[in-house]
């Protein structure tokens, strides 16, 4: 049962979060035109057997989307940062 | 049968002064408070307690703890019908009613028992064989059969009317397992001043000390730990309550059991479940001893050596008088020694040539006959265990019997500490598996880190109770913990080869798994573990395997002719013990798990004779029953009404965010697929929204309210996620941009004025309103104040009618919904529900869930003009992918039925006249109506561009009712399609 430390609320149950998916793909700017890039960006990523940053958002709490680093093998949670200040 | 004839005069652990009625199978019985069902039952000389899963052997007890494989039993009746319990964990409770199970039509006779003569065909993989080759249409015809005849207990099928409760607690350090370790750990825990949690499965703390006897050392220093641990008020004792599951964070799932102690009381919840989340976790969990594999080793009257002590001690029952130990360790001796103090003749059959002396010595001052380098190999009886085959030096012999304790070692319960990965790791000495290294916050010990001696125990949960409270930072000085020594020797022990000369002998005896299954998997290739378990279903039954795991191990390891931790051991996974789903919903069930929402105007609908549907969590007015009988009839009543006077529609569940800021219209530029950035001030605008793979997202409404703000609307169904997205793109992919947005769903109520007389009604209800087309155009915008809440309305219209939607403050709704429905009253105005909601959104052409069905593209849906030579928004560069711009792909089309008496359906699937009604077709209806325009059904469909040619024909087909209808292609908008109804 993770947990997760909200920077804006504190330590909170997993349950008070939506998973918003992979962290570490980078997003193109809104007017590239480039498909191949666009099509990293949504289909193309990694499943790593280790740390692994990912978006979750504290939906019944601030609803600030977060960063956070998990290790996919135990679940250890290592850092929480707000989204709008950590971009990849 | 004799009131409880086994039962001995004096000593136990029960209290005499408290009898206690139950029943078995009908059968009256007594026991005392203190009893387990299982030791009331051996009491009262029962022996035959169920029947294997299988084979519908005779089945007795085995244990007497949750390894229990065999003494299952199902309680209650009705709704409160709970099957698999294992008779050796229930507490004896007034009025307990037990059913045996797996037998028909009794359990002394079993119709099925003949499987046993079937054995050859009902090994490991029969059933695969049998019916998955070329044989595999018979399976059709047995399946129910064989359905019927598997399997243990019934469930019940009534709804279970108890309570069950779900709650979170938090310790500093948890403990599992009440035994000398876990109270050893507890004290020294809680003395360095840690908060303490410690669980136990039984109803008395102890463990193992309770199978001494009852007034002797154990017993003081057992009275003595839980009067110093009673001392703490930071000491948490949670008897009755098993550890089922250890979870990430160190959260450990229990599940408490009802006091058995009288009747439930009101209120009071069956079983509650814990999420216990602790700092530090002390696993003290014990270990299982290990039965002993010979031809038809699993006969009543079998028993493991513990469990039998367990009885004799604890309960004041003597199972037999007639006893065979046979162990390969030293532990079983004291069963043995215990039995013939209580009055029963015994033989000691030790498969090692050279037990240890002094207990040799020891039984020969008491009487208790040795026979050494000697196994049991055979045993008789049907119902109850009358003798065993003996093969010793000298050669095979006959013993009377009514009771035979096996001991084959023990194997330490590591199931919960594997839980989080922590991998077993194979004792040579000990010939079992105990926990490899644990991280810095758990800690092991006793019997489950393989220390079986009772002052082992101690010492180890002393250390690890000191450690687990350093951790949490808690190290105030503890003293060192009382000693108990019980004279146990421990000397090395012998691995027991299975063997069996005839007749079944079984690794697993609630998946009835025998040697000769486990060889098969051997022979056929299926060697490795997890193999095996699967091949021979080993290990798969309600108890997990806990007796049998290590018999099927070894004998496979010896097949191989490999050792025990290369043969590996199989994952072990939660639950450790059986948990009901009630008790893991706890109190959210039905409403409680999926909650209604209800708009403002909830109340209203339902006296206005509304019939209500649940719309995801919304209830929604579905039809009113003043406008037809039912709700087919209703429907297209109120549709015409809206068609030729006026309708009054609740829509409040839409989505509603407020968007301000600087950049928002900047914002809703690149979310929305079509413009935005002009949008005048005081107009609103429909738009598509996309995801990032250029899939249509959701749809909806905006009015720009002022420069830099909009109200935007949602479907009712993405409210949720569309919020989140657009959060989403503002904290992750735009920071940049200066714009803030709020969910506003809730303090809005909202409600839809629709038809020609739409205007006439409005001016009614706001006398001071100017609603001149020139003042309210469509797509026009009024704010103002209504009875001191704020008021927006918007002329936006979804049924094809000259509209209105008035939004107002909710605390405002039901009177302002009063207010429109009395002004109305001349103008016909009637209120109508979704089904006729969405009838006329078919029948206009407009598309909704049905269509954007997240497969579907602007294109697809007919709505690629919106967005013309535009770019830079969401989803723009991948929906011009070729495949998504394909000429055969499917996009939206109208249909009309034109079959008389015939209908269309929505999920039909199309196909080309003449083209075989097989497969896929080439494309679907999505949503239908009757249609008063046309007096006829229509639909929306998606099919295949190439053959969607506007007036030739499709074949509509609906499997399910044997249906088919012919159909001819037109536009989408059945009506009105110059929008002429709308302006003006």
């Amino acid at each position: 049962m993770l947990r997760i430390e909200c920077p804006c609320c504190g330590p909170r149950d997993h349950d008070e979060f939506r998973y918003g998916g992979d962290a570490s793909v980078s997003r193109p700017t809104h007017d590239d035109p480039d498909p191949e890039a666009w099509y990293a960006y949504v289909y193309v990523r990694k499943n790593p057997a280790g740390l692994h940053r990912e978006f979750w958002q504290h939906v019944i709490g601030c609803r600030q989307w977060l960063v956070v680093e998990r290790d996919t093998r135990n679940h250890v949670v290592s850092s929480v940062t707000f989204a709008r200040t950590s971009r990849a | 049968m004799n009131a409880q004839n086994k039962r001995l005069p004096g000593g136990g652990r029960i209290d005499r002064s408290y009898p206690v009625e139950f029943s078995f199978d009908g059968q009256k019985m007594a026991g005392y408070r203190g009893d387990t069902l299982a030791s009331a039952l051996l009491a009262n000389g029962v022996t035959l307690v169920g029947r294997s899963f299988k084979y519908h052997r005779p089945r007795g007890i085995l244990s007497a703890g949750p390894e229990e494989p065999n003494a299952l039993v199902t309680l209650g009746t009705a709704g409160r019908r709970e099957p698999n319990l294992p008779a050796t964990t229930l507490e004896l409770g007034e009025g307990m009613a037990a059913e045996s199970q797996n037998r028909w039509p009794s359990l002394a006779f079993d119709v099925q028992s003949v499987n046993g003569l079937f054995a050859p065909f009902l090994s490991a993989g029969f059933y695969y064989k049998t019916f998955m080759g070329p044989t595999r249409r018979a399976w059709k015809v047995y399946e129910h059969f064989i359905r019927k005849a598997a399997g243990l207990g019934r469930a019940g099928t009534e709804p279970d009317p108890d309570r069950y409760e779900v709650r979170h607690a938090f310790a500093d350090v948890a403990i599992v397992g009440g035994g000398p370790a876990g109270l050893s750990a507890a004290r020294a825990a809680a003395a360095a001043g840690a908060r303490v949690a410690l669980i136990e499965q039984d109803f008395l703390l102890g463990g193992q000390l309770l199978a001494e006897r009852s007034d002797g050392a154990a017993a003081s220093w057992l009275n003595q730990i839980e009067a110093e641990l009673k001392s703490f008020d930071t000491v948490t004792l949670m008897k009755r309550t098993s550890a089922f599951g250890v979870y990430d964070g160190n959260v450990i799932g229990l599940v408490e059991q009802r006091d058995q102690v009288g009747p439930p009381r009101t209120g009071e919840a069956r079983q509650t479940v814990t999420l216990l989340r602790a700092r530090s976790i002390v696993f003290a969990t014990g270990a299982i001893e290990r039965p002993m594999v010979f031809a038809n080793n699993d006969r009543p009257g079998v028993m493991l050596a513990s469990a039998a002590r367990t009885y004799l001690n604890r309960f004041a029952v003597l199972p037999g008088r007639k006893v065979i130990v046979t162990a390969v360790n030293d532990g079983a001796w004291r069963t043995a020694f215990d039995y013939a103090a209580a009055g029963a003749e015994v033989t000691v059959a030790d498969l090692r040539a050279a037990p240890p002396t002094a207990l040799v010595a020891e039984a020969a001052r008491i009487g208790v006959t040795v026979r050494t380098a000697t196994r049991i190999v055979d045993l008789h009886g049907g119902r109850a265990v009358r003798g065993a085959t003996l093969a010793g030096p000298y050669g095979q012999s006959e013993a009377a019997c009514d009771l035979v304790c096996v001991s084959g070692g023990w194997s330490p319960t590591v199931h919960l500490t594997s839980h989080l990965g922590v991998k077993p790791r194979y004792r040579e000495d000990i010939d079992g598996f105990v926990p490899g290294a644990f991280p810095a916050d758990r800690f092991g010990a006793g019997a489950m880190m393989g220390n079986y001696a009772t002052a082992d125990a101690i010492e180890g949960g002393h250390r690890a109770g000191v450690e687990a409270a350093s951790f949490c930072g808690k190290s105030a000085p503890v003293s060192a913990p009382s000693k108990l020594d019980l004279g146990e020797t421990i000397t090395t022990m012998l691995r027991e080869i299975p063997s069996a000369q005839g007749g079944k002998a079984f690794v697993d005896f609630q998946m009835d798994v025998t040697t000769k299954d486990v060889e098969l998997a051997h022979r056929e290739g299926y060697e490795a573990v997890e193999h095996l378990k699967r091949y021979t279903t080993l290990g798969m039954g309600t108890d997990q395997g806990k007796t049998s795991n290590f018999l099927a191990l070894s004998a496979m390891a010896a097949l191989r002719g490999a050792t025990v931790p290369e043969t590996g051991t199989t994952t072990f996974r939660p639950p450790f013990t059986p948990v009901a789903i009630g008790a893991l919903a706890g109190r959210a069930t039905g409403h409680h798990f999926k909650p209604f929402r209800r708009t403002p105007m909830h109340d209203l609908h339902l006296a206005n004779g509304a019939d209500m549907l649940e719309v995801g969590l919304w209830m929604r007015p579905w039809f009113y029953k003043q406008s037809g009988a039912d709700v087919n009839e209703a429907y297209v009543a109120e549709m015409r009404n809206v068609r030729q006077a006026a309708g009054l529609m609740d829509i409040s569940t839409l989505g509603k965010i407020d968007v301000q800021g600087p950049d928002a219209a900047t914002f809703l530029d690149r979310v929305y697929a079509n413009g935005f950035a002009k949008l005048p001030v005081g107009r609103a605008r429909y738009g598509v929204m996309l995801r990032d793979d250029g899939i249509v997202f959701d749809d909806g409404t905006t009015t720009r309210l002022a420069e830099n703000r909009f109200f935007m609307t949602t479907s009712t169904a993405k409210a949720a996620d569309v919020l989140s997205r657009l959060e989403f793109l503002l904290d992750t992919a735009w920071p940049e941009l200066r714009v803030a947005i709020t969910s506003v769903s809730d303090e809005w109520a909202a409600m839809s004025v629709a038809g020609p007389k739409s205007r006439a009604i409005l001016g009614a209800a706001f006398p001071s309103l100017d609603v001149s087309n020139e003042a309210l155009p469509h797509m026009g915008l009024h704010e103002s104040q209504w009875e001191g809440c704020a008021l927006r309305i918007v002329r936006l219209s979804y049924s094809g009618e000259r509209a209105y939607e008035i939004y107002v403050g909710a605390t405002a709704g039901e009177q302002l919904w009063s207010r429109l429905l009395e002004a109305g009253r001349p103008f016909d105005l009637k209120p109508y529900g979704v089904e006729a909601l969405g009838a006329l959104r078919v029948e206009k052409g407009h598309v909704a869930g049905p269509e954007i069905d997240g497969r579907t593209t602007l294109d697809d849906l007919g709505l690629g003009r919106m967005v013309g030579k535009r770019s830079s928004f969401v989803g723009d560069v991948l929906r011009r992918r070729p495949a998504l711009l394909a000429p055969d792909r499917q996009r939206l089309v109208g249909l009309e039925c034109i079959e008389d008496g015939k209908r269309l359906r929505g999920g039909a699937i199309l196909f080309l006249p003449g083209e075989k009604a097989h497969g896929h077709g080439r494309g679907r209806i999505t949503s239908v109506t009757f249609s008063p325009e046309r007096g006829h059904y229509v639909g929306l469909a998606l099919l295949a561009g190439d053959v969607a040619t506007e007036g030739s024909e499709v074949v509509a087909v609906y499997p399910m009712k044997a249906e088919t209808v012919r159909a001819r292609i037109v536009s989408p908008v059945f009506l009105d399609p110059q929008g002429e109804r709308l302006h003006g």
